[in-house]
């Protein structure tokens, strides 16, 4: 790695303490926006950065921010920290190591938008996570740098931390809004969007925790220098967390672009010795599975590139697979993932995932044929296009894209070996 | 009207207004999208997806803004990738929305599959089979066969009750959401709600009692599914061998319009007998809705207690005697005595009424209405008028309620209240302690009940937020009760109140006006026809040459009317039940529950509704109407007495109020918006459409005439420092005799009782549990307290009909009851 | 008598005031998890008194208590020992290792030892993928990750919450 833009922690020993923060250009953007920057003009440098949402869909931010209309008050920051997603653990470096950097994200998020109140959304198993942002925060708070009237101006702002409980659908932005109120988990229809009718029925930004974190060094270096990194569409480095089979599993920051090659074995160390690779999914759980060979390695990890393989780039959590995975044994693990995790709320995802965990669990006991993979994949397929949120088709993605493209792994669990007995 | 947008549906070019949904635009111009989760009541949540469709729109230049067109000069329209849910899409300009292709077939299937994925098809046994969407949609859409493999299905509890009103069917539920939806949102009771989550969701309930909402039967209609149903019809029959027939609430002056569903029963001797009690859609009245009351409320009709032949009464005691034996004794009794009193109560008809007062004018007598609250004359000036609906009140407008509860006492107008409340009213609420109603109240006006009078005077003041907010209303609608009240404080009441919307210049307005909310559903009725209370009835009974009582039973509700009774020269009673005043009566008349009859009720807005005869009359028993007829016979005074329709052709002719109304017209329907009850059971619910009748609102009596300056009533002030101001108030659920015999609401009965403030109870010594003697003059109770800090200081209120001879407001001396040892 | 209330007033105040007023409903789980470090499991008189305290129903408290994996409506054992055998982790070997870990200390998934004070359970990703295998001990009102574990150190983390069972125990005896 050349350079770290989110994971500086890694080069500078100590940044998860205020002072060392503060001697590297802390909270320097911050007080420059609060102090010097109209709103608009700081939305206008998120803007001109290109940076795009880290959560998932990759979304512009700058142009997430400038959604919010200015005739219904209060707006409200949220920042999404539910990182849920299988195989991905970023946001949670970012958070232990370089808290600042994402808190001062969110504050410039929160003073673009004129928000006085910004959330953290944080899953429940990072309870002791939710606990160490709270002590950040009081000292933020003790050294003038957030509360009332910030830096002598009329700018207020507070940030509380709120602590999900279970629940992979809470990373959904409006799943998590209801969350938030003290409501049941299930996502609102869209539209319309939270930038209109969010938090408390506000207007509302939701901002992934990696995505809050390139924000101060685009607002302290301005835009321009941002797109020193990575590739024209998608500015930037990028948080990969990489696991599965893989020597070297752990989050990596790279410029967009970097190739499959790179990531898996300059970065990752390979597959274990003897192995061959099989396959990736690139976006956790909530992936399909790219069969992976020479000439796909060199495929570049952007926003775009992916599209090809019918893939996206997701929250870019990397499972490497290599040649002892069965894709159905990994089928049924998904399914069974997002069975568990789905909210119920729309028939296709509720009932769909329930049926296809059924299936999935008796094709890899033995006790189904190929008409039951057949099934499955028609299971899959009726769902695909019908839910109420991307929870629903994100689980058909694996299920589909393994059967047509490792249907000898289906075949061998159903006439030969069963994986679990 | 708002804008306009025309689009296509299947071909078909409709218009309709901006912001519509794409399935209410499809039911408008006759095409089904099948729904489960969506209802037209209720905010779309889009969460089944059984409504899918393919939806095109125009493809705009981007340049000129304007669309782009086809070689063929049309429009090009654009499809999604996706189809869209119909729930949730409002309709745009040239929209193209396609309901019959394969691609909205399929998912229709699809759905369907998933949905019967974890369903029991137990349809044989199901009380929704028969008017069951999901069964219907699978006729239509479903799968041949089944593609889930039995073992493969969740196995869930199914007969979970929810409360012991409404039980809950967790295989059948399919997790739609409306009935939770409904609790929240509508009825704002969320004592429902969802658990689990996944395959796992589940309704739970976790109130005390269970279900604890006086709405909650409407979730059975609406629940698209047999997942929910009554523990009143549960099994009971099935839904095609049942006949509906019309009718009304008879259980307070909202006069909701109901469907009686009537079968024949070998449990009951080959009778026709009432299965259930369901809505009838009247938007101007109760939408599609009713309260539990009025659901399970009807077994009073069917009691065995039932008057079953006339009595009357030789040598000191009542004996059964045949109708032409009673009639003479009755006319008989009458012929000889002067000063005749006809004391009759709100459950009456309109015609009973009517006959009853041509008889007692005829004899120079006297028209007393059985009622301790007045203002029915000032109803007739100042209600409502025209077609003026309470659905139409929202920004802008005002609603004032004053001591009143009106979720306890008018479940549907409280209902009404809220909403207009969240569509904009300013709502003001004016009593002695909090009430549900409050919570969407924008001024809450507490006053001690002595207060009461003076309180709303300064409404006319025109000084505080409140008055002004009345003041400046477009619209005012005012509700009032007697909570609190004596008769005299209570036509001050009305007087001023009346006097707020002349002087805020509202009087004249359709929508604005004086709403009585009475404690029977005919009681206005009876002031249209002259009846009017009295302020001293002991001594107008106590002093009657005879009394003639019809629907009151003044013996039981209060011992020094029922010594007064005692003292009237001759008593004739016409009831369904022998009541403490039968028991006192020289004659008894057995009369017609109104499920065996006809006639009309004047609700507390003046609407005039039909109810219609769904089962043979109880053998022996005879209308009000009738009887009086027959009675006015044998004395010679000539009325109507065989048929009601005849009866109210007089009384149209005779009152001015009534002038052009016929039974013809008050069955007469227009189309009402949403259309529900049709082949489509899964839009509405199992709600009825109204064929019969949506009633006629009663022409406002010279509204603007002089209005008299209201006597200077005052409450009596307090005897003595430590007197308790004792308050008889309404509670839904009372130990009436109409209510009784629905034993299934038992449970949640209201208990004769002493409600005090936590100040008084310590005061008096006393706690939750323990016993107090109330009294004043002769008159004395031992009640057991409940100690509730939404009580007043200084007031003791004791729940109305629950055998506590309490009519009115009293002062009263309180002490703690000290028990004799038991042995 | 509200006894959450009455034994967590400053607590439940500074809660409070993360949220706007008039929607106090939003904090309802931070409430739950008060009520669940308080008895170990969140018990239907403390789903009353967080409605009452945040003036909704209880069925609405109850409706958060089931969708919620990390709230427990039943006793359940003091820790949730709760394994991750999530895709990622299980590629590395996460299934063996709750699979010995059961054998080890003569329990099945779901199952609470005879002691009373464990209960193993499998739960999805958690966020620790890399150090797989990992599992997370929820109890006392915290939640602790332990990564990169082997049969051996999982045993350990298991004993040292044992002796610290005792100890309270003899302490307070
Ligand atoms: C099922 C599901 C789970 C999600 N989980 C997360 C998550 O854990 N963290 C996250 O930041 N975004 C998650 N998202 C994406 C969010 O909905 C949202 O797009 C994101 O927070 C926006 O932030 P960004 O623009 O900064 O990416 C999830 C989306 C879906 C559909
Ligand atoms: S009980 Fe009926 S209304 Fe309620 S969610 Fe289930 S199917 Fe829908
Ligand atoms: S999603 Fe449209 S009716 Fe349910």
């Amino acid at each position: 790695m050349s350079e770290y833009l989110i994971l500086r922690h890694r080069a500078i020993p100590g940044l998860e303490r205020l002072p060392v923060y503060l001697e590297h250009q802390g909270f320097a953007a911050f007080k420059k926006a609060v102090m010097e920057l109209p709103p608009a003009q700081v939305i206008q440098m998120v803007k001109d950065s290109g940076l795009r949402g880290r959560g998932g869909a990759g979304f512009p931010t700058g142009l997430k921010w400038s959604f919010l209309p200015n005739d219904l008050w209060p707006h409200y920051v949220v920042a999404n920290a539910d990182e849920s997603e299988p195989g991905t653990f970023k946001d949670r470096e970012i958070m232990e190591s370089n808290p600042f950097q994402f808190l001062e994200g969110l504050m410039i998020a929160a003073y673009a938008v004129q928000a006085n109140v910004a959330y953290i959304y944080i899953r429940g198993e990072y309870w002791h996570i939710a606990r160490w942002l709270d002590q950040k925060i009081a000292e933020l708070e003790q050294a003038g740098l957030l509360g009332e009237r910030l830096f002598g101006t009329d700018y207020s702002l507070r940030i509380y931390t709120h602590l999900g409980a279970g629940a992979y659908i809470c990373g959904e932005e409006t799943a998590l809004l209801e969350s938030l109120e003290g409501k049941l988990g299930q996502p609102r229809l869209r539209p319309p969007f939270p930038a209109t009718a969010g938090l408390y029925n506000r207007p509302t930004v939701v901002n992934n925790v990696e995505t809050l974190a390139n924000v101060p060094l685009i607002v302290l270096n301005g835009p321009a220098w941002y797109h020193n990194y990575g590739t024209d569409k998608s500015p930037g480095t990028k948080v990969f967390s990489l696991s599965g089979c893989v020597n070297r599993p752990g989050n990596y920051e790279l410029p967009f672009g970097v190739t499959f090659r790179e990531l898996i074995f300059e970065h990752g160390g390979g597959v274990p010795e003897g192995r061959t690779l099989k396959a990736v999914m690139t976006a956790g759980a909530s992936s399909v599975l790219i069969p992976m060979d020479e000439s796909v390695l060199d495929t570049p990890m952007d926003y775009e590139s992916l599209n090809k393989f019918g893939g996206s780039l997701g929250s870019a959590s990397v499972i490497v697979l290599d040649d002892s995975v069965n894709m159905a044994w990994l089928t049924q693990k998904t399914v069974n993932f997002f069975k568990h995790e789905s909210c119920g709320k729309c028939t296709p995802c509720r009932e769909g995932t329930y049926w296809m965990n059924r299936l999935a669990e008796r094709i890899v006991r033995g006790k189904a044929g190929l008409r039951e993979v057949e099934l499955l994949y028609q299971v899959a397929r009726q769902m695909q296009g019908k839910c109420l949120c991307a929870l629903g088709e994100f689980s058909t993605l694996a299920v589909v894209s393994s059967i047509d493209r490792f249907r000898a792994d289906f075949e061998a669990v159903v006439t030969k070996e069963p994986i679990y007995g | 009207m708002g804008k306009m947008v025309t689009l296509t549906i299947d071909g078909q070019v409709i218009s309709v207004p901006q912001g519509m949904l794409i399935v209410d635009a499809a039911k408008k111009a006759g095409i089904d999208i099948p729904v489960f989760c969506y209802h037209p009541k209720m905010e779309p949540v889009g969460m089944c997806r059984m409504c899918l469709v393919e939806v095109g729109r125009p493809v705009i230049d981007r340049t000129t803004g304007q669309p782009i067109l086809e070689a063929d000069g049309t429009p090009k329209i654009q499809f999604g990738p996706k189809l869209e849910t119909a729930c949730t899409t409002p309709v745009s300009e040239g929209m193209v929305v396609r309901t019959q292709t394969q691609v909205v077939a399929e998912a229709r299937r699809g759905i369907i599959e998933f949905l019967l994925t974890s369903h029991p098809l137990d349809c044989p046994i199901c009380d929704k089979g028969g008017e069951c969407p999901l069964q219907n949609l699978t006729m239509a859409y479903g799968p041949g066969e089944s593609r889930f493999q039995y073992e493969d299905k969740m196995h869930l509890a199914k007969h979970v009750p929810l409360g012991e009103l409404i039980y809950l069917d967790r295989e059948r539920c399919i997790l739609c959401g409306r009935c939770v939806r409904f609790q929240s949102n509508v009825a704002d009771d969320p004592v429902i709600a969802f658990s689990q989550r996944g395959r796992a969701l589940q309704i739970v309930t976790f109130s005390e009692p269970g279900f604890d909402s006086y709405f909650s039967g409407n979730t059975t209609d609406i629940c698209p599914v047999g997942a929910l149903t009554t523990a009143d019809f549960r099994f009971g029959a099935r839904p095609w061998e049942m006949i509906p027939t019309a009718s009304i609430c008879p259980h307070c002056p909202v006069g909701c319009n109901l469907t009686l569903n009537v079968r024949r029963e070998a449990a009951a001797g080959g009778r026709e007998v009432i299965k259930r009690v369901m809505p009838r859609q009247n938007e101007w009245v109760n939408e599609i809705w009713i309260c539990d009351k009025g659901r399970f409320g009807y077994h009073y009709t069917e009691s065995p207690e039932r008057l079953r032949q006339p009595l009357v009464r030789k040598n000191g005691r009542l004996e059964p005697a045949t109708w032409e034996e009673a009639l003479a004794f009755a006319a008989e009794g009458l012929r000889e005595r002067s000063g005749v009193v006809a004391l009759a109560g709100g459950r009456l008809s309109n015609e009973d009424f009517f006959n009853l007062y041509q008889v007692v004018t005829a004899r120079q007598g006297r028209a007393v209405l059985y009622s301790t609250m007045a203002g029915g004359d000032y109803v007739q000036r100042y209600g409502l008028s025209g077609d003026a609906n309470l659905a139409g009140l929202g920004k802008g407008d005002a609603v004032l309620v004053v001591a009143t509860d009106l979720h306890e006492e008018a479940p549907l107008w409280w209902l009404r209240v809220k909403q207009a409340a969240e569509r904009g009213a300013t709502l003001i609420v004016a009593n002695a302690r909090p009430t549900k109603l409050e919570r969407y109240a924008a001024h809450v006006i507490r006053y001690a009940y002595s207060e009461v009078l003076e309180k709303v005077q300064s409404l006319l003041a025109g000084e505080s937020p409140e008055a002004q907010a009345l003041a400046k209303a477009t619209n005012l609608v005012i509700f009032f009760g007697q909570e609190g009240l004596s008769l005299e404080a209570s036509e001050a009441l009305a007087t001023m109140l009346a006097r707020l919307l002349v002087q805020n210049g509202q009087a004249e307005r359709p929508l604005s006006g004086l709403v009585a909310v009475w404690p029977h559903a005919n009681t206005q009725g009876g002031w249209e026809i002259g009846f009017r209370p009295d302020p001293d009835l002991a001594h107008t009974l106590a002093t009657a040459g005879a009394v003639w009582v019809a629907a009151a039973d003044p013996a039981g509700d209060d011992p020094i009317l029922a010594q007064a009774l005692e003292k009237a020269g001759f008593v004739i009673v016409q009831d369904l039940f022998l009541t403490e005043t039968a028991r006192r009566a020289d004659v008894v008349f057995p009369v017609q529950a109104f499920t065996e009859r006809e006639g009309t009720w004047t609700s507390g807005e003046r609407r005039v509704q039909r109810f219609y005869p769904a089962v043979p009359e109880l053998e022996n028993t005879r209308p009000d109407f009738m009887i009086v007829a027959q009675v006015a016979d044998h004395l010679g005074i000539p009325l109507v007495g065989r048929s009601a329709s005849r009866v109210f052709d007089e009384l149209a002719r005779a009152l001015p109020a009534f002038a052009g109304l016929s039974y013809t017209r008050l069955a007469e329907v227009v189309e009402q918006w949403p259309l529900v009850g049709r082949g489509d059971l899964y839009y509405g619910g199992t709600v009825y459409e109204n064929t019969q009748g949506l009633g006629v609102r009663l022409a406002r009596m010279s509204a603007g005439a002089e209005l008299s300056e209201w006597p200077a009533v005052e409450i009596a002030p307090a005897p003595a420092d430590d007197a308790l101001y004792l308050v008889p108030v309404v509670r839904l659920y009372d130990q009436g005799q109409t209510l009784v015999p629905s034993h299934l609401l038992q449970q949640r009965m209201a208990r004769a009782a002493l409600y005090l403030a936590p100040a008084t109870a310590a005061q008096l010594g006393v706690q939750t549990g323990e016993r107090v003697e109330v009294s004043a003059g002769e008159w004395a109770e031992t009640l057991t307290v409940y100690v509730d800090a939404n009580v007043p200081v200084k007031a003791g209120l004791v729940p109305r009909s629950t055998g506590v001879p309490l009519r009115q407001p009293l002062w009263v001396r309180a002490q703690r009851a000290v028990l004799e040892p038991q042995p | 008598m509200n006894t959450l209330r009455a034994k967590y007033a400053d607590e439940i105040q500074a809660i409070l005031a993360k949220y706007p007023p008039e929607h106090k409903r939003s904090a309802v789980m931070p409430l739950l998890y008060l009520a669940q470090r308080e008895a170990g499991y969140v018990t239907v008189q403390a789903m009353a008194e967080i409605a009452e305290i945040l003036e909704i129903s209880i069925t609405d408290v109850a409706s958060i208590v089931g969708f919620y994996t990390l709230y427990y409506d039943q006793p359940h054992g003091r820790y949730h020992i709760q394994v991750c055998t999530d895709l990622p982790c299980a590629l590395r070997g996460a299934e063996d290792f709750l699979k010995a870990l059961c054998q080890a200390l003569g329990v099945e998934v779901g199952q609470v030892t005879p002691d009373g004070l464990f209960v193993i359970e499998e739960v999805k990703c958690i966020g620790a993928c890399h150090r797989a295998p990992v599992f997370q001990v929820q109890g006392d009102g915290e939640i602790v990750f332990h990564e990169n574990q082997t049969l051996e150190t999982a045993l350990a983390v298991i004993e040292a919450l044992r002796q610290k069972a005792q100890q309270e125990k003899e302490g307070t005896a």
